[in-house]
């Protein structure tokens, strides 16, 4: 009984130096757990798939810095994997971080790995525009209206790519990062919906329940949190030889992911069984007395 | 000299040295980033003046970069292009020849409306274009929110129970799909109506109901922690391999 009464009064501290302990020592051995992709975001990769070479594919980065660690591992394998099919992306924000983040994906992906795409014809980066879901409510029937330049300052009409673009319809997917407001929801609401577009995402685990009752029939498809990331990265990395060379973040946070989520429940079912005993010793103790 | 104050100090001369002594810019930033991340980690112990450092500097920059780029990004060429185009030639070359288009006057009217919240005499007027605000986003948002949000998902629920696939044969697992979401959300709206009490066999509905929902947020907490771990092993990542290199690419 002694045990039980350590562990009803364990300081939290010890807690968080074991969780701590079960993320770094899997980063520490490189343990990576095997994937395998989901329907949910198996469709998102086959729609990638079977778009022909040059379609439009609109991405938007909602999200900034503090969700980095679950979004860009989604958002480069998307970026790669619409490189590689030879897809033109049209790249926005509407989140204000999400015009830099934008800009360093683009050098660290698309120059890094596909030098020869040429800016302006394969790939446009229109930046950040506040406005929230009435900016997507504009651009979805005049885009220019609220693009007048690009990212960089060119004139959007100097810019090939956006020559035969008119609005969000002449897009054959729209694919959205982020885990808030303004987000994947408000692509789904705004874009989706009244345009007929598809739409595809990714999100933060927080956002993702909420997500689900889109799919399939408002939502072609969804990577939720970190796994929908590791699912997609493995998928591709089992199909493209480029992309089975790179790095894959999502993959190698899935090692502290199994650990810590193990020792989370250990946690849980010692705290239960703590709490369980503790009620039928107060409950005899009650007997007791009563007699 | 207080041990707060040797703390301080310490931490200073740690920072300029790890200026001084990177060999690069990136070094430095790497370095400040961590001392920025353990400041934070380190309200886990109890909070401390290291930790609303970190937190204030934080919501600081946040609400400095968001206001710099809305400036920048919208106001630079979507309101002032389009009301006096050459003043945005320095920034803009290539769009200061447009035309003018004076109709932006109201949103940059509206727009000095809602500053006057500032002022205790005449902030009353504000409310003129809150009440803009609002009431555009209200519009929008009914009626895409109306169709989107219970229209579609009422369509969306109304599955086959039995499932078939193009060649004839029955798909047992889509269908008990079909029959669990059904079930999930006509019991989980039976719980919601209070208009009857809940016994017999309208009970057992709300009592499921209840358990779908039980359910449905224990998935959602799950997600919810497995965001936070990643955002966690985000940091770890960044602190023992890009600080300290221990961790192999």
């Amino acid at each position: 009984m002694a045990f039980i009464d350590t562990i009803t009064k364990i300081d939290r501290r010890i807690i968080f130096l074991s969780i701590a302990l079960s993320v770094i020592i899997p980063l520490m051995f490189h343990y990576i757990p095997p994937e395998q992709i989901s329907p949910i975001v198996a469709n998102i990769y086959e729609k990638i798939e079977s778009l022909p070479e040059g379609s439009r594919v609109l991405i938007s980065l909602d999200y900034d810095p503090s969700s980095a660690p679950e979004q860009q591992p989604m958002v480069d394998a998307i970026i790669y994997h619409c490189c590689r099919r030879n897809l033109r992306l049209y790249i926005m924000a509407l989140w204000a971080p999400g015009q830099n983040i934008a800009s360093e994906t683009i050098e660290r992906i698309i120059k890094g790995h596909f030098p020869d795409k040429v800016y302006g014809e394969d790939y446009v980066h229109l930046g950040f525009k506040a406005g929230n879901e009435g900016l997507i409510n504009v651009i979805i029937t005049d885009m220019k209206k609220m693009y007048t330049t690009d990212a960089k300052g060119a004139a959007i009409d100097d810019i090939p790519a956006m020559q035969d673009v008119r609005n969000l319809k002449n897009m054959d997917l729209i694919v959205a990062f982020g885990g808030g407001k303004p987000g994947l929801k408000e692509w789904i609401l705004f874009a989706g919906d009244p345009g007929n577009i598809p739409v595809a995402g990714g999100v933060t685990a927080v956002s993702a329940p909420l997500l689900y009752p889109y799919y399939p029939n408002q939502m072609l498809g969804m990577m939720g949190g970190i796994k929908g990331a590791a699912e997609y990265e493995s998928e591709l990395a089992r199909r493209d030889e480029g992309f089975a060379k790179m790095r894959h973040p999502g993959l190698e946070m899935m090692g502290p992911q199994a650990v810590a989520h193990v020792v989370i429940m250990l946690f849980i079912i010692i705290g239960n069984v703590a709490y369980f005993i503790e009620r039928k010793r107060q409950a005899n103790k009650a007997t007791e007395l009563g007699k | 000299m207080s041990r707060r104050v040797v703390l301080y100090l310490v931490a200073f001369v740690v920072l300029i040295a790890a200026f001084v002594f990177s060999s690069s810019l990136k070094g430095f930033y790497i370095t400040f980033g961590a001392f920025l991340t353990l400041c934070i980690l380190s309200f886990l112990y109890k909070d401390n003046p290291f930790y609303k450092f970190a937190e204030h500097l934080f919501v600081g920059v946040s609400a400095a970069y968001w206001m710099c780029m809305g400036f920048w990004t919208t106001m630079i060429p979507n309101l002032i292009g389009r009301l006096y185009p050459p003043a945005i030639k320095p920034f803009l070359p290539s769009v200061a020849d447009q035309p003018a288009n004076l109709w932006f006057l109201i949103p940059l009217g509206l727009g000095l409306i809602l500053l006057l919240r500032l002022s205790s005499k005449v902030g009353w007027i504000s409310r003129w274009a809150l009440a803009f605000i609002v009431g555009t986003t209200a519009g929008l948002n009914f009626v895409r929110y109306l169709r989107s949000d219970f229209i579609g998902q009422i369509y969306n629920t109304i599955l086959p129970i039995t499932v078939y696939s193009a060649d004839g044969s029955f798909l047992i697992q889509d269908s008990i799909s079909a029959v669990v979401v059904f079930l999930g959300v006509f019991c989980g709206i039976v719980y919601f109506f209070f208009s009857k009490e809940h016994k017999g066999a309208f009970g057992t509905a709300a009592r499921v109901g209840i358990y779908v929902l039980m359910v449905t947020f224990g998935a959602g907490f799950g997600y919810t922690v497995m965001a936070r771990i990643s955002l966690l092993v985000g940091r770890m990542q960044f602190l023992f391999g890009e600080w300290l290199g221990m961790i192999p690419s």
